[in-house]
């Protein structure tokens, strides 16, 4: 099942609605990275609260979907990770490292926009 | 076995069949690994036994996600192999038995793959001590070229 | 002469049901002189040491008027309720199962005697009578005890539940912030109960900071301090920060020893900085009492 992906003012919203197949995990990676240069938004928001199990091949596509991601110029937060989602993954020893987490959709759009009211001084400061 | 052909006694048979509790007969799936797809189905048919057996939400998570590692381990080191579910007793315990097998190259340095860490500085695959932390237990077999076979339970607390 | 009288009453007296009214019948007119008697035994036999003469004469009342009630419709339904109530009002006050159970054997004592008493002359009918009465009152026997001994696990799962909820409080304490100070020793599995707890806490309140207080905690080994650390990781995941405060020299030994990454571990000295700390990255101003908002 093909992942919908929603332009939301400067973000790219994912939003996983049920369990992915390698296929499909592998499709929404190579979409988010063509569409955050294509409509130069500034942030992606996977959300992955339908998610009952994230194992360590899902886990892993999503640490490198947000690498991708800030190495084409912009910021990902997961959100929405479920609590027996969260104890499995620490117990399996899958931290998501240098991954940005949230609690739900609200709370990871006002995460972008405080990085992004960051970096806009920054903007600022490099003339851009 | 002539009784089976008198309706009064298959009744009687049936009635006491479905009287007896559910959890109290073993029930089992078998589940054939070809593609990556077949994990999900694996997982999720694993889930639904467990949940039969009353494990928490949290366990019946940690039963589906162990479920999931060892059936990718068949996908990515034999690309086929079988996953066997099964509900187990032991006396008053009660438990889901995993039993993942293939006929792949076998796992060349078994205590390595066991250590911590193996599986991270790979990029992908293995993660057995993983595995072996989501479960109470754990047992594998490795032979070269003729395959691997994992075998785990968690029981009900 | 017997053998006569005996084959005239054999007719109404063969029926269990006309044996049981008579029982009845009898039990009713001697209604308060076996009831003294019965109270007399209790407290002779030392048991509901816990009331008073006057409580034990009023409970031995209601018990024999529904025993009476009981026996004389074969329902158990006001029986059981009224088992239920009283082991209900007893139990709190120390009552044990071997005093119910005493109480109940010696009405059935009691009863006996007295049909006895007054058929000893007749055997035959004596015999049929205590064939009407024995199930009966076995029954009411059982049910009193059953009654109150599922009573009595009802309040000891009750108060286990009670302990295990008391014993790892998630506190919300302001909006976004939880507190959870954990006291006495954990062991893994009370490590993972407590996560469970935690991270559902997370979810319900939309926390956003979790100040972990360990200063109740004397004792870690490594195995639980790595829950510990998978605790906080797991925290994270849900997009929460967590605070650890209170710990002791021993347990940040612990930590090393096991080589914590302390990058990933923030910790503050006690409770009260733990929050103010929660506070700051909540967004909230701490502002020392005395110095006026705009002069910050």
């Amino acid at each position: 099942m093909e992942v919908p992906i929603l332009k939301q003012g400067p973000y790219l919203i994912a939003s996983i609605q049920s369990a992915l197949s390698d296929e499909d995990l592998v499709q929404l990676r190579d979409a988010l990275v063509a569409q955050v240069g294509k409509l130069r938004s500034r942030g992606v928001i996977v959300d992955v609260t339908a998610l009952d199990v994230m194992d360590s091949f899902a886990t892993r596509t999503l640490r490198d979907i947000a690498h991708m991601i800030r190495l084409r110029g912009a910021e990902m937060v997961i959100v929405g990770i479920q609590p027996e989602v969260a104890f499995a993954l620490v117990r399996l020893g899958l931290k998501l490292e240098g991954v940005a987490t949230a609690l739900d959709l609200e709370e990871g759009i006002l995460y972008l926009n405080r990085k992004m009211g960051e970096s806009g001084k920054e903007m600022k400061h490099r003339g851009r | 076995m002539g009784d089976d052909r008198n309706p009064k006694a298959l009744r009687a048979t049936l009635s006491s069949h479905s009287a007896r509790n559910r959890a109290d007969e073993a029930e089992a799936v078998h589940v054939s690994i070809k593609s990556d797809r077949d994990i999900i189905f694996a997982r999720q048919k694993g889930k639904e036994l467990a949940s039969r057996l009353g494990f928490s939400n949290t366990d019946l998570t940690l039963i589906a996600t162990a479920i999931s590692e060892l059936a990718r381990n068949i996908v990515l080191y034999a690309k086929t192999g079988e996953v066997y579910l099964k509900t187990v007793k032991q006396g008053e315990r009660r438990g889901l038995s995993v039993v993942a097998s293939d006929e792949g190259q076998g796992i060349p340095d078994l205590q390595r793959a066991l250590q911590d860490g193996y599986s991270t500085s790979h990029s992908l695959g293995l993660g057995l001590p993983g595995v072996r932390r989501l479960m109470d237990e754990f047992e594998i077999n490795s032979e070269l070229n003729r395959g691997t076979t994992v075998s785990v339970k968690k029981w009900v607390p | 002469m017997a053998k006569v009288r005996q084959k005239n009453a054999m007719a109404p007296m063969d029926d269990p049901v006309e044996l049981l009214r008579e029982l009845v019948a009898h039990l009713q007119q001697n209604r308060t002189l076996l009831r003294e008697e019965w109270a007399r035994r209790i407290t002779e036999a030392k048991l509901l040491t816990a009331m008073s003469k006057d409580e034990i004469f009023a409970e031995a009342t209601a018990i024999y008027d529904n025993y009476i009630e009981a026996l004389e419709s074969g329902t158990f339904e006001a029986l059981q309720a009224y088992a239920r109530n009283l082991s209900e009002r007893i139990i709190p006050r120390g009552v044990e199962t071997h005093e119910v159970i005493g109480i109940v054997l010696l009405l059935r004592d009691v009863l006996a005697r007295s049909l006895f008493a007054k058929y000893q002359s007749d055997f035959t009918l004596y015999n049929r009578i205590l064939d009407a009465y024995e199930p009966a009152a076995n029954r009411i026997a059982n049910t009193v005890a059953v009654g109150f001994v599922q009573e009595r696990e009802r309040v000891i799962r009750e108060q286990q539940e009670a302990i295990r909820v008391l014993s790892t409080p998630v506190l919300q304490v302001r909006e976004r912030l939880l507190i959870l100070p954990i006291i006495g020793v954990i062991d893994p599995q009370r490590a993972r109960q407590l996560t469970e707890q935690l991270l559902r806490g997370i979810r319900t309140n939309r926390a956003k900071v979790v100040v972990i207080d360990i200063t109740g905690v004397p004792v870690m080994d490594a195995n639980v301090a790595n829950h510990l650390v998978q605790t906080v990781e797991a925290t994270r995941l849900l997009g929460a920060t967590v605070i650890i405060t209170g710990l002791s020299p021993e347990i940040a030994q612990t930590l090393v020893t096991i080589g914590v990454d302390l990058g990933k571990m923030n910790t503050v000295g006690d409770l009260q900085g733990g929050i103010e700390e929660a506070e700051r990255l909540l967004g909230y101003k701490v502002v020392p009492l005395g110095e006026s908002p705009h002069s910050v």
